[in-house]
């Protein structure tokens, strides 16, 4: 095969059809940033493209955002690596959706603030307050932010197999960052609605084809049925295709690999890594694991509520009714994705094993790269074909994820740090140049970080900043939005405590599995405070919530003056014209 | 076009300002402990009964099917359902204050 396609040979073993792929789909997604730039004039179009979008291209938007390299690489990786414990990640990413639109959704859009910046200072009459909202969204932004990043390096490193890591994140980076800093969200809409169909047919794609070849779903997943425990380095013969009389073999499993029942039964690598470190039996190590996926699925559930770059999104539609249109759209769009990265995961376990030996960027989060690639081993350049499809979805994931993220970051800088606290009376166009400047800043500190955290799974480290908008803004939106009687500083005390508890863990987990502090004995000695470290969501949530009841009961003289009215204009139906109302009374409360 | 005083009277009474939180908060607090009953027992189905959990089901086991299949059309319902009884409970709410 490399010899049929000598000029391309000295890019040294890169595969042109993978490179082809990925540099289209790269090309494609800046000349769209740029050309939609020449339409996108006002300050309003740049921060929420001004509310002009459709449902399809809003529901299609909204999933193209959400859908990061941690769901396009990650959960495939992590099903791969871990095994049933990591279904929780894709079911949890689609369902948290569901408590979005349950609690908060509609009220929050009924109330007419842009971000949650502008709710927190809506809400409790209060610019301090916003002004410590808004720092979570740059720690959540920065955390969401690094996985992305690791899956940019990781392509990039599969792609050009001779590349360092850090290249690959560095380069995507610096496009990105260009792309945001000259385009701003109405070019993001398109390109992310677009970017959408791309993942989708992606992942689609290559996983039929695989099933095709190599056998369904089930019929993998039914390979894991221990018969290779006992002889896990021979080869076995587990089926024969018929059509073309060339065994399906499964490949042996390496030695670092989890043996079959862990992998296939609930509570298996995942939740008991810190009490098997400890020493514990399978049996006492069963309760810490049943912890685990509680806090996991608490921080997952919670945490997509809280996430500051799809709450903005519910903006973009005309009115409430269309934003609930949109939000089941988003449902099924994305719960049809997360259909398949695990079935990657499965087919890799049993067909590409060697990954389970190799570490960060060429280890099991790059799966869904890798494995539409044996495919060529019976259809010639098929493989490689299918394989450049996956890596142009990977582009797209990662590439839309961090555009859409670095817009939230930037924004808040230029619209909250700039715009508010240290220049009030900056003109529209300064503020555009900030956002440039904030742009690029933000854009160089994200490749910084990310350069640092190959080691770590993609999905891993998605999961801590959900851990940590679970326990700042989720408690934050569902008590401002459904008790009265909150109070700002009942608010802001719950806030800051949870989410700082939460960024504090999650920092030390990362530190410490990236081996810049020994504490690895520590965690032996005491499993328990390893998983409530690792996973802090279920005791950061309630307490930040307590926090928030008890404060607010203690400063219950606080409770905004006009209140009622505040209640009315989050839960009364649009209908009823009463946020116009409220404006007009704000604006004439303040002349006086 | 100024609202007349009744209507505003009623808009801005205690009484419709609590009656459509509760209504709403009921809706949407059915709605998470369908999602919750199902998501929460999962993990504890998994616990106490690993074997029946751990049946093959066409390749899968029981548990990977529930959890990695199965689970997202059953939130699609939850909230179709959510979002249809929401607007309609909406409507409801609006012509009630506008009939006055």
């Amino acid at each position: 095969m490399n010899t049929a396609l000598p000029p391309l040979a000295f890019l040294g073993g890169v595969d042109p059809w993978i490179f082809i792929f990925s540099f289209v789909t790269v090309a494609i997604t800046i000349w769209m940033g740029f050309r939609s730039a020449k339409t996108s004039k006002t300050a309003g179009d740049f921060f929420v493209a001004g509310r002009s979008v459709s449902v399809g291209w809003n529901a299609s938007a909204i999933s193209g955002e959400y859908l990061s390299a941690a769901s396009f690489m990650g959960v495939a990786g992590m099903v791969m690596a871990v095994g049933y414990d990591a279904l929780w990640y894709p079911v949890c990413y689609a369902c948290g959706y569901l408590f979005l639109l349950l609690f908060i959704a509609g009220p929050l859009r009924r109330f007419g603030a842009y971000t949650i910046p502008d709710f927190a200072e809506g809400r409790y009459d209060s610019p301090v307050f916003r002004k410590i909202a808004v720092v979570f969204v740059l720690f959540i932004g920065l955390f969401y932010t690094l996985p992305q990043m690791k899956g940019a390096g990781t392509t990039l490193a599969y792609i050009f197999p001779g590349l360092p890591y850090w290249v690959g994140v560095a380069v995507v980076g610096v496009v990105i960052t260009l792309n945001v800093a000259l385009g701003g969200m109405k070019g993001i809409t398109l390109v992310q609605a677009m970017q959408y169909w791309m993942k989708m047919f992606a992942i689609s794609v290559p996983v039929f084809v695989l099933m095709a070849v190599f056998g369904g779903y089930g019929k993998n997943l039914s390979y894991n049925d221990g018969r290779t425990l006992a002889d896990a380095m021979n080869p076995v013969a587990i089926t024969q295709s018929v059509e073309t009389s060339a065994p399906a073999v499964r490949e042996p499993l390496p030695a670092k690999a989890p043996s079959d029942s862990t992998w296939l039964s609930p509570f298996g690598t995942l939740t008991t890594k810190a009490s098997k470190a400890a020493g514990l039996s399978a049996e006492e190590s069963k309760p810490y694991s049943l912890l685990y996926t509680y806090s996991l699925i608490i921080a997952l559930v919670c945490g997509t509520a809280g996430l500051p770059h799809i709450l903005v999104r519910f903006y973009t539609n005309p009115d409430g009714v269309a934003a609930k249109r949109t939000t089941m759209w988003v449902m099924i769009l994305i719960g049809v994705f997360y259909v398949f990265p695990p079935v990657m995961g499965v087919i890799g376990r049993n067909l590409l094993p060697e990954l389970y030996a190799a570490t960060g960027a060429k280890g099991t989060d790059k799966i869904v790269l890798e494995l539409p690639r044996i495919i060529n081993e019976r259809y010639g350049v098929w493989g490689s074909i299918m394989s450049g499809i996956a890596c142009a979805g990977a582009f797209a994931a990662f590439m839309s994820t961090f555009s859409g993220l670095l817009v939230s970051m930037t924004g808040a800088i230029a619209h909250d740090v700039y715009g508010r606290m240290l220049r009030p009376k900056s003109s529209p166009e300064q503020r555009m140049k900030m956002f440039k400047f904030a742009a690029i800043g933000v854009g160089g500190m994200s490749v910084l970080l990310g350069s640092q955290v190959e080691q770590l799974q993609i999905n891993f480290m998605v999961g801590q900043a959900f851990a940590i908008a679970a326990a700042s803004y989720f408690p934050l939106l569902f008590m401002s939005v459904w008790w009265r009687g909150m109070t700002m500083k009942g608010a802001a005390t719950g806030m800051l405590t949870g989410g700082i508890a939460a960024l504090a863990c999650t920092t030390i987990i990362n530190l410490s599995d990236l081996k810049k502090i020994d504490i690895a004995g520590f965690w032996v000695e005491h499993p328990l405070l390893r998983i409530l470290c690792e996973q802090p969501a279920i005791w950061s949530v309630p307490l930040a919530i307590t926090l928030m009841i008890v404060v607010s009961k203690a400063t219950s003289k606080d409770v905004p003056k006009d209140i009622r009215m505040k209640m009315l204009v989050l839960h009364a139906p649009e209908a009823l014209g009463l946020k116009n109302e409220y404006i007009q009374e704000q604006q004439a409360g303040a002349g006086h | 076009m100024p609202p007349s005083s009744s209507r505003d009277e009623t808009v801005h009474s205690e009484a419709f300002l609590s009656s459509l939180m509760r209504r709403q908060l009921r809706l949407s607090i059915g709605c998470a402990v369908a999602f919750l009953v199902a998501l929460l027992g999962l993990p504890l189905a998994n616990y106490f009964a690993p074997d029946f959990m751990a049946m093959r089901v066409g390749g899968f086991t029981l548990t990977w099917l529930i959890l990695g299949v199965l689970f997202f059309p059953y939130v699609w319902l939850i909230s179709g359902y959510f979002i249809k009884r929401s607007l309609k409970l909406e409507a409801d709410e609006a012509a009630e204050v506008l009939s006055k």
